[in-house]
């Protein structure tokens, strides 16, 4: 199953589809959705493949590729993908099919522009979960922007601000950045390597530069997670993107920080990391917390969900401060196990629920709470879906979110119980949002013709009422993840958890 | 026989197979959908029975120390958490009274939801829930447990929200989720310390004498660990359970379709509660004095003001809904004092009665409906006892059927409730007298028997507002018996009030049901598995009360007129509002926690984007773009207007000026190679 170059194959394939849509006339739409959506399809069946592929019982670091690339400063280009990132890198592939086949029925304006940068924001997303170099991390880490930035900006509806949104976005992750660049400029510095893997044990800060070190990338990944109190980008530039924007902008964009921790933070600094994990904790309680009730407050549904990424987010930072504590090593691997599950888990729920917003908004052109109601009589299939949804957000036990909740807790509860007891409050104020707010205002209570006529836009939507084929199968392989992942979750925790062991029992 | 154990698995799987079938390919056929959702739980029945079959056969042994097959699960670290099923005489127990409990329900309902419009939708929900209470007896550790556990949280909230369109429905599916969320946050959070601390969630495990004395020892902010754990497992337990203060949410539950309600009150939901607490109880009883009395309290102080609220309903099915609490109550009090078996008899009893009376009760509605189509009446209400009466003659099977659930329910020898009550309360009495002084026993026992005269009070003025007397409304008096489908599981079920209590009864066998699924667990200092002896004190007493409350209310009521003013509202004047309005908890929580809640996340939401951090942000960015634009000016005017143009225009003005002195006559230039010349040779003489 070895195929050469696997890794490269995967950030090389979308990013030549998008050269290669450069080259087709604008005119032909469909030559270019088609193969903007066939390229998309190599990195998902490779990425499949590498899972496949992946010796869990070896673990460690493979399909490692390898080269010189400026010798002159000794940066390599150096990919590979351990249990770690292969969840992510599957996750990235996959919402960017689902996004790409989403968007060729539904964007058509400046279509050509759309699909290469689309593309291009794939590469570069995969490219951040595979790159062992620094250099090459923070490369993709920074390209990645550009395409999000400018589908924020030009996609985006006239009312939502886009200019702005998108200038927050990208402003706000480039603040971050800087300090970070800063930084890893520091790490080579002291230990002359730029290698992901090689870092850990030639790093010799002082405390105190450890401590400024360890901060200053700190804050460059908990703006991309993002954490209370940096996250308020986060709802402007969701409201803003179109649905597959806002499917990739959670689903993927936000992990990337998340990953940063792990792959970055937790074995450079595992000693800076522990000090501080109480402080991170109860900024990730606060994130759960407050996220929930400013989501509870919510009348526009895509920011609704955008809040309620941050609270989502909230239980992962969670998990890893509890990981980083002082306390048993398997309690500490589960709670990381849970925290890397949350990652894979809030990609595909809240990619999902993007994707279902923009069900009902390509249709009403709104997402006005109130404008609703009734909606699981007249358009039953699309009320189905998004129970399951809606259900695996708020992590109901059967279904995917839950399984991630209950590690992060698990392991929470043996190291930090107060912080742990705290914050299961978010449990039931996130059920409280998503009931009472989505579901009932969308689709409980009495259905009226009348308001629906009014909104409902029969000259630009021709698929009916009712959610479409297509909108379908964009679902059905979240669903599937979401069912299967609740119901047995050995599969995909094998991988997780070989690293997690991996990387916390090396770290401390 | 021994092989029949593997098909335990087998028996939630038929009813999830049901609903997946339904949704994904049935849902359009109405037959189909009923057929497959009876057939599913049909299934479970039978496998069931086979399981407890086996259970019979296998011996004391088995009963005791059960079967059970672990799955593995979650890889936690180096090892792997397993999941697991697992048979013992408890867990056979309940799987002889579950499925056949809901088969009854699925096969009423066949009938009952006739004409809904989401007929296919409501058996596939149903479906669920009866695969989710399976799969919570034949867990074998607390995490399926609470899987199961939620799944029936969803599936009470979609079935008695199922008539959304009402508005009352939506709410009150959204109330039930909720409340019980909040007990089952607790109970997330004893698990997770549970597993935490032991490394395991598997009972088994859990209950050895090793790992139970370790968790006693152990403290958890300055309390012993079994007690943290325990109180927060209970939290579960009154949410589900629908104990005081989380009881809210099971009255309101009354929105759903009748055969829901049966099936909540009945078969699986509150049941789940009492399953939890009888299957943690060594955990609760590990320390003395420690959360087995707040069992008790809790129980006791539910048992009785259910029943005082119940007396003030005018709902049929509301009555049975705090009757259902009341009756929770006293589970938990013989819990609660160590009783394990007499709770969990009275479980099992009272799931059979108690789905009678509220499928007994929706044949009363059903009629009552019909009635009112009959008299083209839209407005009468046909759950109000009020607007009923007289329907004894109208619907025979029905009443007498009733009859026999009421007489369970009041506890009339030698009816189930009976025997099941009367050990609770015989349990209390022999407790009080060991201890010889007023302590919890004597007021769980007086609760209890204050509570069994409210039971047969409530009941009273039930039978004789609905049966008895002249009908009170056009609709009643055009009511008709439902048909067979609905009124044959009513008759089943009527004989199962009548007879299930001898299963347990002293004089037969010991008490055959304490033998079978009394001795799962280990005996401890305050928890008992040997049963009291009868006590025919206790059960004169509950007699007489249970008889004049009886007589009393149906005297009362029987021959009430329309309109007429409710004798007891006479009697009790403002208690009896207070009671109507069921202690104005509701309110009070409305007022405490919903609306503090909303005004948080209102105060957050202003917090966030409009008053404090997105403003930081946009003044962080205005400030840039501010000195962005301060910087262009100082650009446009210091460094390129003095300095860059300035210097251009320097260069400028030297030209033009300098220009004057090119005037093309040679004289000029001479005259100033002349003075330059001079001026060197000056500078050269005086040395300069």
């Amino acid at each position: 199953m070895n195929i050469p170059f696997i890794l490269t194959l995967i950030l090389l394939i979308p990013l030549l589809g998008s050269v290669l849509i450069l080259f087709i006339p604008g005119s032909n739409e469909k030559g270019i959705k088609n193969l903007a959506v066939i390229a998309s399809l190599f990195p998902l069946l490779f990425s499949i493949l590498v899972w496949i592929g992946y010796d869990r019982a070896t673990g460690g670091y493979q399909f490692v590729e390898n080269y010189s690339w400026i010798p002159s400063l000794n940066i390599q280009y150096h990919l590979g993908i351990d249990g770690l990132s292969i969840p992510m890198v599957f996750l990235s592939a996959l919402l960017s099919t689902l996004g790409l086949w989403y968007s060729a029925k539904v964007i058509k304006h400046r279509v050509k522009e759309f699909f290469v940068l689309f593309l291009l924001l794939e590469a570069s997303l995969t490219g951040v979960f595979v790159a062992l170099d620094m250099v090459l991390f923070y490369f993709f880490w920074e390209i990645e922007l550009v395409p999000m930035f400018l589908m924020i900006g030009i996609w985006g509806q006239k009312k939502d601000r886009p200019q702005y949104s998108a200038i927050k976005f990208f402003l706000y992750t480039l603040v971050g950045s800087v300090a970070m660049l800063l930084a890893f400029i520091a790490v080579y510095l002291n230990t002359g390597s730029w290698d992901i893997t090689q870092i850990p044990g030639l790093l010799s800060f002082s405390p105190s530069l450890a401590a400024l070190t360890f901060w200053a990338i700190f804050i460059g990944f908990a703006i991309k997670v993002p954490l209370f109190p940096f996250h308020t980008w986060l709802p402007d530039a969701h409201t803003a993107a179109p649905t597959a924007g806002s499917v990739m902008l959670a689903g993927v964009l936000l992990k990337l920080g998340g990953y940063g921790m792990i792959r970055i933070l937790i074995p450079y600094f595992p000693d800076v990391f522990r000090a501080s994990a109480i402080f991170i904790a109860a900024l990730g309680v606060i994130s759960m917390i407050y996220g929930a009730l400013v989501s509870m407050a919510q009348w526009d549904l895509k920011r609704l969900i955008a809040y309620s990424s941050v609270s989502h987010m909230g239980y992962f930072m969670l998990g890893v401060a509890a990981a980083v504590y002082y306390g048993d090593l398997t309690s500490r691997t589960i709670a990381l196990n849970g925290a890397v599950l949350q990652m894979f888990n809030h990609g595909i729920i809240t990619g999902g629920l993007f994707f279902l917003v923009g069900v009902i908004y390509e249709r009403t052109h709104t997402r006005d709470l109130t404008a609703f109601g009734g909606l699981s009589k007249h358009t039953p299939k699309y009320y189905a879906i998004m129970m399951v949804t809606a259900f695996a957000s708020l992590g109901l036990p059967g279904l995917a979110g839950f399984i991630s909740e209950l590690l992060i807790f698990r392991g929470a509860f043996a190291t930090m119980p107060v912080m742990a007891i705290i914050g299961v409050i978010a449990i039931v104020l996130t059920a409280a949002y998503i009931l009472w707010k989505i579901v009932q205002y969308v689709f409980l209570g009495d259905f009226s013709q009348e308001k629906w006529d009014k909104i409902f836009d029969v000259r630009h939507w021709s698929w009916g009422e009712d959610i479409a084929p297509f909108e379908v199968i964009t679902m059905v392989p979240l669903l599937i993840g979401m069912v299967w992942i609740g119901v047995y979750p050995l599969a995909i925790l094998t991988t997780i958890n070989q690293a997690s062991y991996a990387i916390l029992s090396s770290a401390f | 026989m021994e092989q029949l154990f593997a098909l335990t698995p087998l028996i939630p799987v038929f009813p999830l197979l049901a609903f997946a079938l339904i949704v994904l390919w049935a849902n359009k056929n109405n037959k189909l959908s009923a057929g497959l959702a009876i057939g599913g739980i049909g299934l479970s029945t039978l496998t069931s029975w086979a399981v407890i079959a086996a259970t019979v056969a296998a011996g004391h042994e088995v009963q005791i120390a059960g079967w059970s097959l672990p799955v593995p699960w979650l890889p936690t670290a180096a090892s792997i958490f397993n999941t697991g099923f697992a048979v013992d005489g408890f867990t056979a127990a309940m799987l002889f009274m579950v499925p056949l409990v809901c088969t009854l329900i699925f096969i009423y309902a066949a009938e009952y939801m006739e004409g809904d419009p989401r007929y296919a939708r409501f058996f596939a929900y149903v479906s669920l829930f009866a695969a989710g209470m399976l799969t919570l007896i034949v867990a074998d550790n607390l995490l399926l447990l609470f899987i199961a556990w939620e799944i029936m949280g969803l599936c009470s909230y979609l079935l008695i929200g199922f008539w959304f369109e009402k508005d009352s429905a939506k709410k009150a599916g959204l109330k039930a989720f909720l409340t019980t969320r909040i007990g089952d946050v607790l109970l997330f959070a004893g698990m997770l310390f549970l597993y935490s601390r032991t490394g395991t969630l598997t009972f088994r495990e859990i209950f050895k004498p090793e790992v139970l004395d370790e968790l006693s020892r152990m403290l958890i902010w300055g309390l012993p660990a079994s007690t943290v754990i325990s109180l927060l497992v209970f939290g579960g337990a009154v949410g589900k359970s629908a104990q005081f203060p989380l009881h809210v949410w099971l009255p309101d539950a009354m929105e759903g379709p009748t055969p829901v309600s049966a099936l909540i009150h009945a078969a699986t939901m509150v049941s789940a509660g009492v399953y939890l607490v009888a299957r943690m109880l060594p955990l609760f009883a590990i320390v003395p004095q420690g959360t087995l009395s707040w069992v008790a309290i809790i129980g006791s102080v539910t048992a009785f003001f259910g029943a005082t609220i119940s007396i003030a309903q005018n709902d049929i099915k509301r009555v049975l809904a705090y009757s259902t609490i009341s009756q929770l109550g006293y589970m938990m009090i013989a819990l609660g004092l160590g009783g394990f078996l007499a709770g969990v008899f009275h479980l099992l009893t009272h799931a059979f009665f108690k789905a009678l009376l509220f499928l007994g009760s929706g044949s009363i509605i059903h009629a009552v409906h019909h009635g009112a189509e009959h008299a083209d009446d839209h407005h009468t209400d046909p759950q109000d006892m009020m607007n009923m009466g007289g329907l004894y003659a109208k619907m025979k099977r029905t009443s007498w059927a009733y009859f026999a659930g009421t007489a369970a329910l009041v506890g009339i020898f030698p009816f189930a409730g009976f025997w099941s009550k009367d050990e609770i309360l015989a349990e209390a009495w022999v407790q009080w007298h060991e201890a010889g002084s007023i302590g919890l026993p004597f007021w769980a026992w007086l609760a209890g028997t204050l509570g069994a005269f409210l039971t047969a009070l409530y009941m009273g003025r039930q039978i004789g507002l609905v049966f008895f007397g002249k009908p009170r409304s056009k609709a009643a008096e055009h009511a008709v018996e439902p048909g067979n489908r609905m009124t044959v599981p009513l008759l089943v079920l009527a004989l199962f009030a009548a007879f299930i209590g001898f299963i347990n009864v002293p004089f037969i066998a010991n008490g055959w049901l304490h033998h079978f699924a009394g001795l799962v667990h280990e005996p401890a200092e305050v928890l008992h598995l040997e049963a009291v002896p009868f006590q025919i004190s206790v059960a004169l007493v509950s007699t007489a009360v249970a008889l004049l409350g009886f007589f009393l209310g149906w005297g009362m009521y029987r021959n009430l007129k329309a309109g007429q003013q409710d004798p007891l509202a006479r009697m009790l004047g403002p208690v009896f509002t207070v009671l109507k309005n069921k202690y104005y908890v509701d309110e009070f929580y409305k007022f405490v926690f919903i609306d503090t809640t909303v005004a948080l996340a209102n105060f957050s939401a202003k917090f966030d984007y409009d008053w404090v951090i997105n403003p930081i942000v946009n003044f962080v960015g205005n400030t840039g773009r501010l000195l962005g634009e301060l910087s262009g000016r100082i650009d446009t005017v210091v460094v390129d207007g003095m300095g860059v143009l300035g210097t251009a225009r320097l260069f400028k003005w030297m030209g033009r000026e300098l220009r004057l002195t090119q005037t093309g006559q040679a004289q000029n230039y001479l005259l100033v190679i002349a003075l330059v010349s001079l001026s060197l040779i000056a500078m050269y003489l005086f040395g300069i």
